[in-house]
């Protein structure tokens, strides 16, 4: 007992402190990467010691800035709500982590660890549950700030987020179907092997629309453009107009912590989670007959990298979209929610239960 | 006419346009981070992986006729050119300059400056005191412009200090100024 205690600790340390690290390196990697895609240099004035580590102390001077700049609250806000609405945007976003699996399970020190914070046989519908927490934080934080524009920030966010909401839950429900489960480790497990003979069997084979859909309503619920219209950091600074320090920090953070989630949630369900491609519990079973021995000990690790390698790859992914594509308006953005991507989920959702009909 | 661009079926999809669009990102961003990658490597140090100029280490580019901080000319013996005639005050649409004349023994000149004061808050680097100027007294080729004080009375700048400045590497007077056409009048004078 004491034993799984002891787990669990560590394993959230080690999994909060790596969602953590990448989420604020996401703050350096957005800085630098839309500098290269741009022709520009980027940030690269903090220096310890003269010594710049291309431009990586930034991190730890926007950190310091924040937490000393001056914690304002506007006169008759209301002062628990507005220090509230920033803990309700930073804890789904973490916590919402939990189901998503980093690894197998393995054996340590004679104890079965399953590579993932909570296991859980609901792990889609603890995902969105989260997701859906974050526009409370976003119109209690416009509501409470006591200035007409947050609130109207606040309004225009929540509508966004509702209706990209939709579409999320939509666009999942293909994989549910084909996996039969909510089991995101389940699911993972499920995409091994190959198909066809060569190619890695995932998920993205059986849902190449449900792919598409998801990433574009997540985007959406990460607050990022070309879905930024609750932000709108060029323009009105729409619903953490009244915020500061770290505060306005612990947004700041959750749009990147929930952008990593977004990554994880993405690969683990069409791009085989932790999956190696043609790895299996012995070795690399290549195509064309090559075969690689790997030790049994190393598979577990190497799948645990490559579920971070994959989520890497989708962060960069992510912010190559944000630096690429310019904001929708409004009503192209309702357009979109409502008109486009709602619909195509539900076909997606027709398609995929006449197809696994057909096969049965 | 202006004819509004009717979107093609493709465009409204908006998927193709959003890989292409990508596909021109990524272009930039796998050219450039290649680029800096052999930089750092010391390789192909001749081709750019960004337009920026990292100015307060790299000087800055400046065209050879840009209008930077003023200066005062002195003439052969080292003593102020200006004659304090006052047209570039007159021709300043800023009111950014301050002249005090005093009278000198001098017979060429008659007058000098007994201060010259330019106000940089005020001035808006038109370079009409330039151009005014009949004695090619004071030119704006010093090529400074990055002029930052803590207070206002810092943005002042006397004849001593305006004196001081000197002619920027690379910065030619236009139009150019042949001296011996210079107040040929007042060289008359002096001969006499």
């Amino acid at each position: 007992m004491t034993g799984e205690f002891v787990i669990a600790i560590v394993k959230t340390i080690v999994a909060v402190s790596t969602l953590m690290t990448l989420a604020a390196l996401l703050t350096w990697a957005e800085r630098k990467q839309s500098a290269v895609m741009q022709d520009r240099i980027g940030a690269n004035r903090a220096a310890i010691l003269g010594f710049r580590a291309i431009g990586l102390f930034h991190i730890i001077a926007d950190a310091i800035k924040m937490m000393t700049k001056e914690d304002f609250v506007p006169p008759f806000a209301n002062r628990f709500i507005h220090s509230l609405a920033p803990f309700l945007a930073i804890f789904p976003a973490i916590v919402a982590f939990a189901a998503i699996p980093m690894g197998d399970t393995v054996t340590l020190f004679g104890h079965t660890v399953e590579m993932r914070l909570a296991p859980m046989n609901i792990g889609f519908l603890f995902i969105f549950a989260m997701a859906s927490v974050t526009v409370y934080a976003i119109v209690l934080g416009g509501w409470s700030s006591n200035n007409r524009f947050a609130m109207l920030g606040a309004m225009r966010a929540a509508g966004q987020m509702i209706s990209y909401e939709l579409a999320l839950g939509l666009a999942v429900v293909g994989s549910v179907m084909v996996y039969g489960t909510l089991d995101l480790m389940e699911i993972a497990r499920a995409q091994t092997g190959l198909f066809a003979g060569f190619l890695p069997n995932w998920g993205i084979i059986y849902q190449p629309l449900g792919f598409l859909l998801l990433i574009t309503a997540s985007i959406a619920e990460t607050k990022r453009a070309p879905f930024d219209i609750p932000e709108a950091e060029s323009e009105i600074i729409g619903c953490f107009l009244e915020y500061s320090g770290m505060k306005f920090g612990m947004f700041f953070m959750a749009e990147f912590v929930t952008t990593v989630v977004v990554a994880g949630l993405v690969s683990t369900l069409y791009f085989g989670g932790y999956q190696v491609p043609y790895l299996m519990a012995d070795g690399f079973h290549l195509p064309f007959g090559l075969f690689l021995v790997t030790p049994a000990a190393l598979v577990p690790w190497l799948q645990f990298g490559a579920f971070w390698i994959k989520v890497v790859f989708f962060c960069w992914l992510l912010l190559t979209i944000r630096w690429t594509l310019p904001r929708f308006r409004y009503d192209q953005l309702m357009h979109l929610g409502w008109k486009i991507l709602l619909p195509l989920a539900l076909f997606n959702v027709a398609a995929t239960g006449a197809w696994i009909l057909a096969a049965a | 006419m202006l004819t509004q661009h009717r979107q093609t079926w493709l465009e409204r999809i908006y998927l193709p346009e959003v890989l292409r669009g990508l596909s021109v990102t990524v272009h930039h961003f796998t050219r450039n981070l290649s680029l800096h990658i052999a930089h750092a490597a010391g390789l192909k140090k001749n081709v750019p992986a960004a337009v920026t100029i990292p100015y307060p280490d790299v000087p800055a580019d400046l065209m050879p006729r840009f209008r930077g901080m003023h200066r005062l000319t002195r003439k052969a013996n080292g003593t102020v050119a200006c004659t304090a005639c006052l047209c570039c005050e007159t021709a300043c649409p800023c009111h950014a300059i301050d002249i005090v004349p005093e009278a000198v023994d001098d017979r060429a000149i008659e007058k000098r400056p007994k201060s010259f004061e330019i106000d940089l808050s005020k001035c808006s680097f038109c370079g009409f005191c330039v151009e005014a100027c009949p004695v090619d007294a004071i030119r704006m080729d010093t090529g400074i412009f990055d002029v930052a004080m803590d207070s206002r009375a810092g943005l002042v700048w006397g004849r001593e200090a305006l004196m001081g400045n000197e002619q920027g590497e690379g910065m030619e007077v236009y139009p150019p100024i042949d001296r011996e056409d210079l107040a040929p009048r007042a060289r008359e004078v002096s001969r006499s």
